[in-house]
């Protein structure tokens, strides 16, 4: 074996990785060239809202429910160290808002939308539904990715907000009914502590999270290979790109808002 | 009304079209055969405009495929495809008024359904069936929806892709009949691609066999049944020995 062999291997892996990086980004642009050119599909819009958002509502709420509780045990516990348990309320508050809502639930989106989007129209690509849409002179980018990545845009926000308010309540059940809270003192707290930005800052990574999710889901769909392998892999694929760019994401989202 | 003039495509290192001419005139039905994997499919994808050619002209009326309007030109068609490609989202009369629901050629919906269910009557299906999706259907009651969908918008040019594929002999001729009558009923240009020879014999005006990547031989039926080549000659009757098989 050559010496330049594992160079050549890395070579061709860093060149995939950057292809594939254009590839995304210049699918990117051509899905939000459609989402503010007309024609809009409406239905398709809505049927969107109502899988993405709506149908999305019990596992985020489930797991924020359940985040918001552990937070508010593990903050009593580490807060005992340095006699500071009264942190709890204003440190799952500001947790849930800031970074577990939008972080836990942009990732339960994406097991749950991005694998149904991948799946969906990696089944339409290998079945010909996507070349008869196109003979239909229907633009499949427009009317396959366009309303789900505008529609997870607008709601995952929507999600975030949801599940941020039920986590928070998860930590009031657990501090008032485990912990000893006064139930009055522990919600005046979090009002307290609690600033616009911390909400809001969780709010425009929901955003940002929504878009990802979709567009992996679409991407790695319109790009899924044949037969049940190809549409499995796609599948993985937007699971996984979705939840490490999420991350990815909130990293720097999070050096954006709150470096200063 | 269709020309090609030297198309080539290749995918890698596969050249599976490698300089194919035709000419399909205005109101014949045409049926492109060859073996599995000649590239039919990809020829009539390439006219569609669904797969980009590599090298060679394709002209629809006069007009350059690849500079036409694309919503325009597309409009000029209606294509069934192998597998039906209905939408299974869709109830099976929105599938059929696909194209009447929305774009350029947009109806109000009761006047969309009442041409789907025109549609349907004249692919032998009931109104019954209107309402209710894909995954309910038989394999040959899919075949006719995707057929009423191609016909929905009285188009001017249809393209078959493997019609009769997966269908018992009956369904298959019964299919075959429609395809034949609608295209006589509709003046319409038909290219059919296949390798079943009952439907060659049913549809076709024209018979054009596609072999390593060229037009290798065009006529009627009848010329079809009498030339020489031996190409023709092993594929029409399905023989295990002959140029097709040496060359493979």
């Amino acid at each position: 074996m050559s010496v330049t062999a594992p160079l050549a291997r890395l070579g061709r892996a860093v060149l995939g990785a950057l292809a594939t990086t254009g590839r995304v980004a210049i699918f990117a642009l051509d899905t939000v060239s459609h989402m503010v050119r007309p024609p809009f599909y409406g239905r398709e819009f809505l049927l969107a809202v109502l899988q993405i958002g709506w149908l999305s509502l019990p596992v985020v709420g489930l797991t924020a429910l359940f985040t918001g509780a552990a937070l508010a045990l593990q903050i009593y516990a580490g807060g005992a160290r340095f006699n500071a348990e009264s942190v709890v309320p204003s440190i799952v508050a500001i947790g849930m808002t800031r970074e577990l809502g939008p972080v836990l639930g942009g990732l339960m989106v994406a097991a749950r939308v991005a694998s149904s989007i991948a799946a969906e129209i990696g089944t339409m690509k290998v079945t010909e539904q996507i070349d008869a849409l196109v003979t239909l002179s229907t633009n499949p980018m427009k009317y396959l990715a366009a309303p789900r990545v505008l529609a997870a845009t607008l709601t995952v926000p929507v999600l975030v907000a949801v599940g941020d308010s039920i986590g928070i309540m998860g930590g009031w059940l657990v501090g008032v009914n485990r912990l000893g809270f006064n139930s009055a003192t522990y919600l005046r707290n979090t009002a307290e502590f609690l600033e616009a930005w911390d909400v809001g800052s969780g709010l425009a990574k929901g955003a940002v999270f929504g878009f990802i999710v979709a567009l992996m889901g679409c991407y790695h769909g319109m790009h899924s290979g044949r037969g049940a392998m190809g549409v499995g892999a796609a599948t993985k694929s937007a699971v996984v790109g979705a939840s490490v760019l999420i991350l990815a994401a909130n990293y720097l989202l999070t050096e954006v808002f709150f470096s200063a | 009304m269709i020309e090609l003039r030297g198309v080539h495509k290749a995918f890698g290192s596969n050249d599976v079209l490698r300089g194919v001419d035709l000419k399909v005139a205005r109101g014949t039905s045409v049926v492109i055969i060859g073996g599995s994997g000649t590239g039919k499919s990809v020829l009539l994808k390439c006219i569609l405009g669904l797969v980009h050619t590599d090298a060679g002209a394709i002209l629809v009326a006069g007009e350059d495929a690849t500079r036409a309007g694309r919503e325009a030109f597309l409009a000029r068609f209606g294509m069934l495809f192998q597998g039906g490609a209905l939408f299974d989202s869709l109830p099976v009369w929105q599938n059929v008024a696909f194209r009447l629901l929305r774009g350029a050629m947009k109806r109000p919906r009761a006047e969309a359904r009442a041409i789907a269910l025109e549609k349907l009557r004249r692919v032998g299906l009931g109104p019954e069936v209107a309402d209710l999706y894909p995954a309910e259907l038989s394999g040959g009651m899919q075949k006719r929806v995707g057929l009423a969908r191609a016909i929905a918008a009285e188009p001017e040019i249809i393209f078959f892709d493997e019609p009769t594929t997966g269908l018992d002999p009956i369904m298959a001729g019964v299919i075959d009949e429609l395809i034949r009558e609608i295209v006589v009923e509709m003046g319409a240009t038909a290219m059919t691609i296949t390798h079943d020879m009952r439907t060659v014999r049913a549809v076709a005006d024209q018979v054009a066999m596609l072999h390593e990547g060229v037009i290798r031989w065009t006529g009627s039926v009848a010329e079809m049944d009498a030339t020489p080549d031996p190409y023709v000659h092993q594929f029409i009757l399905g023989l295990g020995h002959g140029p097709i098989a040496s060359v493979r």
